[in-house]
């Protein structure tokens, strides 16, 4: 098996710091001496078996949970499920503006900080959209959106595909990579779509089945934007999936 | 499908009164005991002025009654929802209190609180708060874990979380349970002013049948029935203003 442990960048500090966690939930050990780090910006792709302990992990890293051992440390982390779960009694616009909503803003003051960032980012005319009326892919764009807005240096991302078609997963992958062109963060990203965390990461880290642990490191060093068929994309892909125990 | 919705219940309705003036006139029962709908008809034109003072009262019973089940439904609803003490020992409680029976409790009430409109609300209060509470408590309950997840994530306190995800999420739910209490509110106004009272239909009820005045306690309960589907209604467009996100019964083959 290759793994290759990424030479740490020039100065980048250090954002996410899992050190030596485990998390055991009754008689099961969902996370057992996982360690990671994500540096500033870098973007961190998840993937691993179901069950890993992947959404564990995510919440480790935001503190909504707690480790069983070992040390959990960074920037503070902005959580987004696997779902989009805007909520339906606000426009899109109102969902996007929500974490200043939290943070003190009053509802006009967070809708005029939100509204450049929205059609900067291609969702212009869709701000009094109500969630139902919008379609996955935009949905998620607006989520996406949400996130960002918590002004967190650190995003966690649970599958933030998953429930989006072949198509627009590509649309709104390509979209993020341009929105955290923008404004970059530290991203966490769990995923069980190897490609998927080839095409998006600065490093690929694989999860054995539970309990989870870090079986492979791969940096990715690719220029953006990435195509799946590009043939350093396909031999990573493989690596990945030859750490993750696939038979190519 | 709008016409239908009105066109198919009318007719079913008209077919129904069609079979009852047949059988009331041509049956073998008086109709001291069984008016004809031109009867009841009559009587509602007829005693009006009566019917309307009546339903005025017995009207301002259920309205006055809902509001405060409505407060107190709610009221329990959060408490519980934020107290796991409060869910285990007041549920119970709550869901104990739904097996008095009302027509043996209603007297006791008159006895306390006397002839005037405040056992009425307590009779009303206590049948409808608890579909309300539950209902509410339900759709508070169900809020999804991981919305919850994302706003602790922005910091959000306990406030601001009942404040933009839990209270919203709720509102259906506050909404469908006062729409089953005002079904039931009408009869425990009725009740109450049975119970012992000056005035409402429940009593107007109560007096025209020993005074054979048969059509007009069958336009007492044509009133009542009224009175329950306009407040139906009522709240019905309510909650298609307030919360029109909410999945809506699209149940029907559209």
């Amino acid at each position: 098996m290759d793994i290759t442990l990424q030479a740490p960048p020039v100065s980048a500090p250090t954002s996410v710091e899992v050190r030596g966690v485990i998390r055991r939930f009754g008689a099961v050990t969902a996370l057992e001496d996982l360690t990671l780090q994500a540096l500033e910006h870098e973007v961190v792709c998840v993937v691993g078996p179901s069950g890993c302990g992947k959404s564990t992990l995510l919440e480790l890293v935001c503190g909504l949970q707690a480790p069983d051992a070992g040390s959990v440390s960074g920037a503070p982390a902005v959580y987004m499920p696997q779902r989009d779960l805007l909520f339906p009694w606000l426009n899109a616009l109102d969902n996007a503006a929500l974490p200043l909503r939290v943070a003190g803003a009053s509802r006009a003051a967070a809708r005029a900080q939100a509204h450049p960032l929205f059609a900067e980012l291609g969702l212009d005319g869709f701000e009094r959209a109500r969630p139902e009326a919008l379609s996955g892919g935009m949905r998620q764009r607006v989520a996406f959106l949400r996130t960002l807005l918590s002004g967190k240096p650190v995003l966690a991302l649970d599958e933030p595909f998953a429930a989006l078609d072949a198509l627009t997963r590509a649309e709104v992958q390509r979209w993020l990579e341009e929105a955290l062109a923008r404004t970059p963060r530290t991203v966490v990203l769990v995923t069980h779509d190897v490609e998927e965390a080839v095409v998006l990461g600065d490093r690929v880290v694989v999860l054995s089945p539970r309990p989870g642990r870090v079986v492979a490191e791969l940096p990715v060093g690719l220029p953006r934007p990435r195509r799946r068929t590009d043939a350093d994309v396909v031999a990573l892909r493989e690596r990945a999936l030859a750490a993750l125990g696939v038979p190519a | 499908m709008k016409a239908r919705t009105i066109l198919l219940p009318a007719l079913l309705l008209l077919v129904l009164l069609g079979a009852w003036e047949l059988y009331a006139r041509l049956g073998p029962l008086d109709p001291l005991i069984l008016p004809a709908p031109d009867q009841i008809a009559s009587s509602l034109w007829h005693d009006r002025g009566l019917l309307w003072d009546n339903l005025a009262v017995t009207g301002r019973e259920v309205l006055l009654g809902i509001l405060v089940s409505v407060v107190a439904g709610v009221g329990c609803a959060i408490a519980i929802h934020l107290s796991a003490t409060l869910r285990r020992g007041v549920y119970p409680l709550l869901v104990a209190s739904q097996t008095l029976p009302i027509v043996i409790i209603a007297p006791l009430l008159v006895a306390w609180f006397g002839y005037d409109i405040a056992p009425k609300l307590a009779i009303v209060a206590l049948i409808c708060f608890f579909p309300v509470t539950v209902t509410t408590l339900d759709a508070l309950a169900s809020v999804d874990p991981d919305a919850i997840k994302l706003l602790r994530t922005l910091d959000a306190s306990r406030w601001q979380v009942f404040r933009h995800l839990e209270a919203p999420a709720a509102l259906p739910g506050l909404l469908s349970g006062a729409k089953i209490a005002v079904a039931v509110a009408v009869i425990g106004a009725v009740l109450a002013e049975q119970a012992g009272s000056s005035d409402g239909l429940g009593h107007l009820l109560l007096q025209a049948i020993p005074q054979l005045e048969t059509p007009r306690a069958y336009a007492a309960v044509v009133l009542l029935s009224a009175l329950a589907l306009l407040l139906f209604g009522a709240l019905t467009l309510a909650e298609r203003l307030a919360v029109p996100w909410a999945p809506r019964t699209k149940r029907r083959n559209a």
